[in-house]
This record gives C-alpha cells, structure tokens and sequence, in this order.
C-alpha cells in the first residue's frame, strides 16, 4: 500500500483487510491518485485514475442528461474479477475510489466496507495546508516526491 | 405477493425472529427482504453470503458436502441461513426469544421452494 498523506494509511489498511480486495486506487476527481494498493507500475496506476476519472465524468454527465443526480457508484462483474467505481464527498472535495475484488470477495462485501471507509476518510480528513502558487522550479520536485511515495522509487 | 416474498414472511411470523431475507449468495446483494427492524439487511447479507461460501468451502475440504443449516449463535441473537440452489441464500435474523426449531423449518421449506 502506498499513500501520498498518512492520515489515509489507516482507513486504507482496515478496508484491505475487511474487503479482500486485490487492487485499490484513491485519486480525486480529476485524477490525481491519492493512494494506491496492490499496482506494481506507475504506467498501469496513472493509465486506470485516467479511466476511472473518466468513466465518473462521462457517468455523471449521463446521470444530469437523465435528470437524475450523479451515479453513486458503478459495479462490472467480471468471470473472474469484479470492479467498483465510486465517487464519495470528503472535507477535501469528491473523490473517487477503484476497487478490484476476485471471487475471495463478493460486490456486498466490499460495497459495504467501503461505507465504511468512505466515513472514515470523511471523519479523519484535516485541514488542507494553505499553499503557495506552484512554481516551476517546485514543480519536477514535488512531481518526483508524490512518485516516490505512491511507487517506492 | 411472490413465492419468496410469502416464504419470507411466514419465516417473519416466526416468534423472534426479527427479519428475513432472499440473498443473491455469489454477490451478497439483498434480493428481498421482509421486516428487517433495527438490522442492517444491506451488512446481514454480504456478511452471511461471505460465510457461507467460506462454510461451503470448509465444509468441502472436511468431506462433510455442502452445509445445508449455518446457525450462528450471538449473545444477544441468533442468524440462520439456508442455502437455496446454487445462486441463493435464505437468511433470518432472530433474537434470544426465538423459536429456532420452527424457524429453522421455515427457512428449509422456504429454500426448497425457491431452489
């Protein structure tokens, strides 16, 4: 499990033991991944927030042209593997979780503790430092520690 | 009324027994549920479908077949469960007061007709 803020560590950690699931990916609506669970290269994780991000954007679009609010979540069942995408509301805007579970899971299982998770993160979430504007010469380096952290390297 | 929403609610009417529910077992989604007071049906269903395919699984490698009741004994309640066919699972939850031997048969008679 790799996180980019250690307040996440926690909540992650218990949903992994509670869901069984194999892959987890934590990113903000746009994308940008706040943890990661079970990804090995940096290619695949940046490749799935991409879709996932994507996949939320063109549903909630759907959801507002059916005059309905946004999906709150969207689940493929797979022979093999099953999927959960779901955007949950945090102190720090909407984010959207990715979950992959085999058949040691089950859809009811890890919808359920990732309830549960979602509270979690919503009730630990502290306050946003206040940031300066991104400079260039911060930006390689701030770009290299968030890799570091969600990849080890 | 279906079939399974009559059976879910005879197994209700049983002294106790404080709900039941028709459970999807591969998935752990609630397919149908009858009077499931101060319980969480949407928890009681992905739990009970999770231990019975790890029942089912234990009970397989113990050479015992497939589980046909799983009784859970809590301090304050009791949970039930019993497979129906492959994709189902008949679930009642039930307090200190109930009447095991007859809900067990509900549940039985629910499975077979559901199966």
């Amino acid at each position: 499990m790799r996180v980019l803020e250690g307040w996440v560590s926690g909540p992650l950690s218990r949903f992994l033991d509670e869901s069984a699931a194999r892959l987890v990916l934590l990113m903000t609506s746009s994308g940008q991944v706040v943890a990661q669970h079970g990804f090995t290269r940096s290619v695949d994780v940046m490749s799935a927030a991409a879709l996932g991000a994507g996949i939320m954007a063109s549903t909630g679009e759907l959801a507002h042209l059916m005059g309905s609010p946004r999906f709150g979540a969207l689940v493929h069942q797979g022979t093999e593997q099953g999927l959960l995408l779901s955007g949950f509301d945090t102190p720090r805007g909407r984010w959207i979780g990715l979950v992959a579970f085999g058949p040691e899971s089950s859809v009811g299982i890890v919808q359920l503790f990732f309830q549960q998770f979602t509270d979690e993160i919503a009730a630990a979430t502290p306050p946003e430092e206040q940031r300066g504007p991104v400079l260039a010469e911060n930006f390689e380096h701030e770009l290299n520690a968030s890799l570091r952290a969600l990849f080890g390297r | 009324m279906s079939g399974a929403e009559h059976a879910l609610r005879r197994i209700s009417a049983v002294r106790g027994v404080r709900g039941a529910m028709l459970v999807s077992a591969p998935d752990g989604l609630v397919v149908s549920e009858s009077s499931m007071e101060d319980v969480d049906g949407r928890a009681i269903a992905a739990l009970a479908a999770s231990l019975a395919g790890r029942l089912r699984r234990a009970a397989g490698g113990a050479g015992l077949g497939r589980p046909t009741v799983i009784q859970l004994r809590g301090e304050t309640g009791t949970l039930l469960a019993v497979p129906a066919g492959e994709e189902l699972l008949v679930v009642a939850v039930g307090d200190r007061e109930t009447n095991l031997g007859l809900a067990r048969l509900e549940l039985l008679e629910a499975a077979r007709g559901i199966a």
